[in-house]
Parts: structure tokens; sequence; C-alpha cells
């Protein structure tokens, strides 16, 4: 028996991480995170959901309660956007240093200066190199799916994951989103163990001072230095990209739904042209692939589900065989640029690949992106050498 | 993940003495303890109180575990008797010691 209901992604969200038992949330709202965090709150105020809300004064804040929760032994979730998740930059870092395995919701949302509440992926593609996993979502029931997983992968890498969806495209946009029951989820996620818990009547410190070599404790136990420490970061973020997989799988063989894992592929079998984007643009951007192949260009897309850790290889593969790459994307490394475009140049380069590469930077501030201006762009792209610039510049 | 994986995985530490090294050979000036100033019988224990290293006994007569004393002063500028200085060196009984002060 199914339960499908017509919801939001910002309604999945919370719905997804009351049935992961979240025991602490502590969220400060900002558009258009603002129904998760509201949505929660009625579910504890109702006595639906039994966990600690936190209501703080900063999204600063909310990333050092999840962090405090996460390492006393509770599952802890989080929401936030744009301007808000920069405010969390600093902790965010910490989350990833001290390996709490947290999961954060990420409305996707422009940030200011000048102010946008409006979509696109500056936000979370900002924090790109905090440490943390980052998964990107194409519609409502991947947010739900997402986020359950997102539990289960960061629980056992012990790296927290924020789970990216673009804000009102799909945070308040409704679709049918098929939730699963409370019985099957503990069956897929069972109880949060921390991998060092601080207790009562066992003081100690987590994140103290060290240096930056290894030297022995009090105890004589030989203690890491800080690189190592973060080296030890860097393998186990790579690693997570199996982990990434297998848990989709594994989602996949209880619930009858997978989303491809690190990345996916449309129509990718016998393409010359290839789309690579990630979030909703990558579901449109299969509009664009149908309405090319009418047009006689073998065209399909390689979605990015995982963008960190970046599935280099997976993508390198996917790509193999395309002539042509063209990359949208709602985001930009302001002086280079877009942040995947730089990510998949890089991956040919590691798998010795040189299709002939476009890159659009697209729908930023929340300007809408059509599927024909995908199509127009991505024939400019097969038609031209090589072309790097914005869609639908109007001045 | 094995347990051995575990002690690498974040920085952990548990209260203990020198849990932040033999912090004593941080020192460049050394309290020295005048004993006919200081007696117990109306001792104040500011000293012990005031030290940010927890190393002043409370026994008496008062001793400073050099291992941990970082050499800060602040006992000598807290003690009302004026019954402890601050002596140039690590170790003012051990000249060896002053010596290496001036590495």
């Amino acid at each position: 028996m199914t339960d499908v209901r017509i919801i939001t992604a910002n309604t999945a969200a919370a719905l997804a991480a009351a049935l992961c038992r979240v025991q602490v949330i502590a969220a400060y709202p900002i558009t258009p995170q603002t129904p998760v965090t509201e949505e929660l709150a009625a579910m504890v105020e109702s006595r639906r959901l039994t966990a600690e809300y936190i209501t703080v004064e900063s999204e600063h804040s909310a990333m050092g309660c999840v962090i405090a929760a996460s390492q006393v032994g509770a599952r802890a979730f989080t929401a936030s956007s744009a301007n808000g998740l920069l405010y969390m930059h600093e902790m965010l870092h910490w989350a990833a240093g001290s390996r709490v395995p947290v999961v954060m919701a990420c409305v996707n949302r422009g940030v200011g200066a000048p102010w946008t509440i409006l979509n696109d992926q500056q936000d979370s593609v900002s924090q790109r190199d905090t440490g943390w996993i980052q998964l990107y979502c194409r519609n409502s029931q991947e947010v739900l799916d997402t986020l359950i997983q997102a539990f289960r992968i960061a629980e056992h890498v012990r790296i927290p994951a924020m789970v990216c969806y673009d804000g009102f495209v799909l945070s308040h946009c409704s679709t049918p989103v098929d939730v699963p029951t409370q019985a099957d989820v503990d069956r897929f996620l069972p109880p949060y163990e921390p991998a060092v818990k601080i207790e009562q009547g066992v003081p100690m410190a987590i994140n103290p001072l060290i240096l930056a070599d290894p030297r022995p404790d009090a105890h004589g136990d030989l203690k890491p230095g800080y690189m190592d420490i973060r080296f030890r970061l860097q393998e186990d973020l790579l690693a997570a990209l199996e982990t990434i997989d297998r848990v989709d799988r594994n989602f996949g063989e209880q619930f009858g739904r997978t989303w491809g894992g690190c990345a996916w592929e449309y129509r990718m079998d016998d393409a010359h042209h290839a789309l690579v984007t990630m979030g909703s643009l990558a579901s449109e951007a299969t509009l664009a692939a149908d309405a090319m192949r009418a047009q006689g260009y073998r065209t399909g897309v390689v979605g990015v589900r995982a963008y960190r850790p970046f599935p280099a290889e997976a993508l390198a593969r996917a790509l193999s065989r395309a002539e042509t790459v063209t990359v949208f994307e709602k985001d930009i490394s302001y002086g280079y640029h877009g942040a995947l475009a730089s990510d998949l140049k890089a991956a040919f380069f590691d798998a010795g690949l040189r299709p002939r590469f476009s890159s659009y930077v697209a729908g930023l501030g929340g300007r809408d992106v059509r599927p024909d201006q995908l199509v127009k762009a991505a024939i400019d792209a097969i038609t031209d050498r090589q072309i790097d610039r914005w869609i639908d510049i109007r001045m | 993940m094995s347990d051995d994986s575990q002690k690498t995985l974040t920085a952990v530490s548990q209260p203990a003495p020198g849990e932040a090294g033999k912090t004593g050979d941080w020192r460049s000036h050394t309290p020295v303890i005048d004993h006919e100033r200081c007696v117990q019988r109306d001792s104040c224990l500011y000293c012990w109180l005031y030290c940010p290293d927890g190393v002043v006994s409370r026994d008496f007569p008062l001793t400073i575990n050099l291992e941990y004393c970082k050499g800060c002063g602040i006992c000598a500028e807290e003690c009302p008797r004026k019954a402890i200085t601050m002596v140039h060196g690590r170790n003012p009984h051990d000249p060896d010691a002053q010596e290496a002060d001036h590495d």
C-alpha cells in the first residue's frame, strides 16, 4: 500500500527528517527554507515527533547546536538557504572537521548583494570546500528519498551531508510524493551511534588545540597532528563515493526507487552530445535532450547528484564517448568559470579526454530557464568551437 | 570502520596531567617561594586559586610543580605577602637549564 501525497519539496524534507527520527533540530528560518522549520516545529509541538527543537538566534548557532547534539549521540538536523548558509560557513568547516554526521537541507537560493530570495545554487556551491557531502536533487520525491539516504551515508562515513534542492522551483511547488512508512524507514536506517561520544562521568575535550606533528598524549597514546586528521577527512570523503552509490542501491532494493547514486544518465547510450548539470535544471535538461533528438542531434544528459565528493571517474566514464559536452549551472566561481564546469574539465584531463566543451551560467537569482533556451545554447555549442557565456543576459 | 581508524577521525583529549605536554619547558622565568613570608597558619592560598595551570600544591610548605609551570607569574603578582619572586631562567637551581634558555 502506498501513501502518495501532493506536497512541496519543503514538506518532503520535513517529513523525511521526521521519518529519520531526528532527535535534535536547530534551525533559523530563512526564505525559501522557512516551511521546513515551521513544519518540523509543528510536529514537535504537537508531539507527533519526539525531538528537541532549539530556536536559535542565528544559523551559526544552529550549526553549533547540531554539532554538539551529534557529539552526545543525537541524530541532528538543520536546514538553511542563501545568506543564512553563508553565516554558517565557519561551523560547516567545524562540523566536517568534527566528523559529525549531521544532515542539512539546503534550499538553494541566490546570495546577496543585491538581495534576491529567488533560486540559484551559489549558496551551496560556495560551501563546496568545507568537507561536507553535497547531494543535488531533481524533484520532491528525490528530496525525500535522498534525505533518508543522507543520514545513512553520513553516519556510515562520519561526514556531514547537505541535501540541496532548488528554492521555489521545488521548495514551493506541489507534486505527488510517495511517502514511505515509518517501519520501512526504521528498517533502512538503524539508530545512530556516534564515533566518539561525550558522556557524563567521562570528561573529554573534542577538538582541543593540536599541534602540527603527531605526539603522545598524557596516556602515552600517539595522537595525530592537524594535517593527519585533515588527510583522513579527504580519504574518507573520496571513499564516500562508493557509499553514496551503495546506499542508493540498497534504498532501491527496499523502496523500489533509485536515483543514480553519485551521477545518473539519460539517453546516453547512443549520444554524441551530452548536457551536464545538477539540481532541477537537470530534469529540464532531459526535456532539452528530447527536443534536440527531434531535431536530429543525438543528445543525452549526465546529471551530477553528488557534487562533493565529486564523482570524477564516473562522470568521465559516462561522457567518454560524447563528442560535445555542454555544462549548464546556476553558480559561478567569479573570475573564472562555473564551478561544475571547472571540476568537470579537471576530470576530463585526468581521464585523457578532450571533448568539445562549452559551459553556460544560467538562471541566477531566479531568472527563468526554459528548455528551448538550453536547446539553442547546446546547438550553438555543437556548431561553434567553444563557448563560455551566460544565458539570457538582457543588458 | 576499525577501532584503529577512529583514533585519527577527530582530535580528542581526556583531562590528565601533561595532556598538553611538559609545559614547564615553555618557562623563561621561575617562581621561587620564600617560606619565611608564607606560613601555613594565615595562608591565603591565592597562588593555588589563581594558578591557571593548577600546579601549586594545597599542602604546606607550598610547592610548585615545575614540570608544568609555564612561568606566567600570576602567583607572584597575586601573592599579598610578596612571598613569590619570579627569577630569570627555566630553573634557577640548574645552570644548564639556564643556559638552554638562550636558545
